[in-house]
């Protein structure tokens, strides 16, 4: 489905990403780990062509997608949410949800959309018509996918869903993950959170100063005693 | 729904409007008069309205910076007076058939067209290539073409150059107020609109409202050209009612008072920018209203300090509200509020 051979990104002079391969299969939840400052933001906003590659490229179900511009991303498929959220601070739960349906015109099935993401996360239910910005961290993370999800995507991108939130809130995250997959979308799923990410995924890749130095089955990699020592803490 | 409830209170405006342009004329309306000083500041509340709310929607609704309102202001202005003084009498020659006022009403129109055109394409030009990059180069290039185009008419002679420029006076307060009425609706339907809330998202996070597929660029140009037009009317306004152009009358300090006009009322409220243009426009003249006090000796003339005890004013609701009078709430809302509290919340809407 989503395929990038050989990927080098730099900003400017400086180098974020060397010689990147990775592959998303239809119907997978695939997770790519790494410390702080690995290059894992980096990859996501090169795949939504927020950033372009210098060398390599970035295809989606057979079309190259480095050079389209990033707002006709969504409706071929690919929706992304961002690292920090990026809710609309200023507008309601409700009005950042209609937002993530922009692309779309049928609005009764949008309304349906709605009320699936309020049966997820019932606490935007309640915050409805409250402003996004007034939101917890949590709240605004569960805004964010929801929204993103608003466009039906065949491919969802998620940029650390689980930083800076709370143990409980993360483990729903988590479970909303495999709710999202057990509905037919596609995820990539970037995390630091190594351990959670490596439960609720199919594959994985390890991302270290812009190169992948490991990759295969999640369940294997978990249990690799490399990848214990690295991220997993122990 | 929302174009009929305007259409209705815009009717319900120009009777009030045109009730106000009677009562200015020389036998008033039923007796009842309007001074000429009256009638001046209710025109420049008309033509800062203008201003104001084009601007909002270019600072306050997308969340760029324009700096340099004045200046398009400034190109509708002489574009439309170069077209009037050259054509207008032969326009209205050819039209006397249809009656004096008629005649006249369509040179001011075809003036108004020309005028908004005009600043369109200068709004275009100066707009795609700054707006295309993140980051304040908007507020830079817009400052910027602002004094040029300043400078570049005080040169041509054919408009007057630094001697000024006689205009012949089509407009008068009821086309005036009109257009102010024209603009406010114009823009509060925009903003309502599906667009608006692209340009609201994009206010609020750029990186976000292009992953939700709003065109980002193309949003932020097209609303810079729409208030760039619309500063244009208001230039072509101010033209044939003051029926005498400087440039003096567009520098910077022009544009900076259109600015305080949307900070002071509240940046992305419709209502906070029309709020914004009538305090700048009044509270200068009714500090004017000011006693003189004796202490002692000494006779304190606080109308002679009014623009300083503006500036105090200004700097007092920046430290007391920074985000404006309404914020980016609407005075609408506050109704709103009473009525919903009456309400149960929740269920269906
Ligand atoms: N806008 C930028 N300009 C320059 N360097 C950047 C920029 N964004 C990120 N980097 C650098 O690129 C590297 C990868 O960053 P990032 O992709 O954000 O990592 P991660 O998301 O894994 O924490 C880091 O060394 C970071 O400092
Ligand atoms: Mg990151």
């Amino acid at each position: 489905m989503l395929t990038l051979e050989n990927v080098s990104v730099s900003y400017g002079a400086i180098e974020a990403l060397t010689d990147i391969n990775l592959q998303v299969n239809q119907g997978e939840v695939v997770t790519l780990i790494g410390a702080n400052g690995a290059g894992k933001t980096t990859t996501l906003r090169t795949i939504t062509s927020l950033l372009s590659p210098r060398e390599g490229r970035v295809m989606f179900e057979g079309k190259e997608i480095s050079s389209i511009a990033a707002h006709k991303l969504l409706p071929m498929g690919i929706a992304m949410s961002p690292e920090g959220r990026g809710v609309f601070a200023n507008l309601s739960v409700r009005e950042n949800l209609e937002m993530g349906a922009y692309i779309r015109k049928d609005k009764k099935e949008i309304a349906d959309d709605m009320e699936k993401g309020f049966l997820m996360f019932p606490r935007l239910k309640e915050r409805e018509q409250q402003k996004a910005g007034t939101l917890s961290g949590g709240e605004q993370q569960m805004l964010a996918m929801v929204r993103a999800l608003m466009s039906r995507p065949r491919l969802l991108l998620l940029d650390e869903p689980s930083l800076g939130l709370a143990p409980l809130v993360v483990h729903r995250i988590f479970e909303a993950i495999d709710e999202i997959r057990a509905g037919g979308t596609t995820i990539l799923l970037v995390e630091q959170n190594a351990n959670a990410a490596l439960h609720h995924s199919d594959r994985a890749y390890v991302l270290e100063t812009g190169r992948i130095v490991m990759e295969g089955d999640s369940k294997q990699l978990a249990a690799d005693p490399r990848v214990k020592e690295a991220y997993l803490g122990e | 729904m929302n174009w009929v409830k305007s259409i209705i209170v815009g009717i319900i405006a120009i009777a009030i409007l045109y009730v106000l342009n009677a009562a200015m004329s020389a036998t008033g309306f039923f007796g009842i008069g309007i001074d000429d000083y009256q009638s001046r500041l209710l025109v420049f509340i008309a033509i800062n309205v203008i201003l104001a709310t084009s601007l909002n929607l270019i600072n306050g609704f997308t969340g760029q910076f324009s700096i340099g309102h004045a200046g398009f202001m400034a190109v509708g202005a002489y574009a439309s007076a170069y077209f009037t003084v050259t054509h207008g009498k032969a326009i209205e020659t050819s039209l006397s058939g249809l009656g004096e006022t008629v005649a006249s009403s369509i040179v001011l129109l075809l003036a108004i067209g020309i005028g908004a055109l005009v600043a369109a394409i200068a709004g275009l030009i100066v707009g795609i290539p700054s707006l295309r990059l993140k980051g304040d180069y908007l507020a830079i290039v817009t400052l910027g073409f602002a004094e040029i185009i300043r400078i570049v008419i005080l040169n041509i002679d054919a408009v007057g150059g630094a001697t000024g420029y006689q205009v012949p006076g089509y407009a008068n307060f009821l086309w005036i107020g009109i257009f102010a009425i024209i603009t406010v609706v114009v823009i509060h339907n925009i903003v309502k609109s599906d667009a608006g809330r692209a340009l609201i998202s994009i206010r609020e996070d750029e990186l976000a409202a292009e992953a939700m597929g709003v065109n980002v660029t193309r949003y932020k140009v097209t609303s810079f050209v729409i208030g760039s037009a619309f500063a244009g009317v208001s230039g072509v306004l101010f033209a044939h009612y003051n029926k005498f152009l400087s440039t003096n009358d567009f520098q910077f300090i022009k544009s900076f008072e259109i600015i305080i006009m949307i900070v002071i009322g509240g940046m992305g409220s419709m209502t906070g920018a029309i709020l914004g243009a009538i305090i700048v426009t009044l509270l200068p003249e009714i500090l004017r209203l000011l006693p003189a006090i004796q202490i002692g000796e000494t006779t304190f003339q606080f109308a002679d300090l009014r623009l300083v005890i503006f500036a105090l004013i200004l700097i007092l609701t920046m430290i007391l509200r920074p985000q404006g009078i309404l914020g980016t709430t609407e005075f609408t809302d506050f109704f709103k509020r009473f009525r919903r509290a009456d309400k149960p919340t929740g269920g269906l809407e």
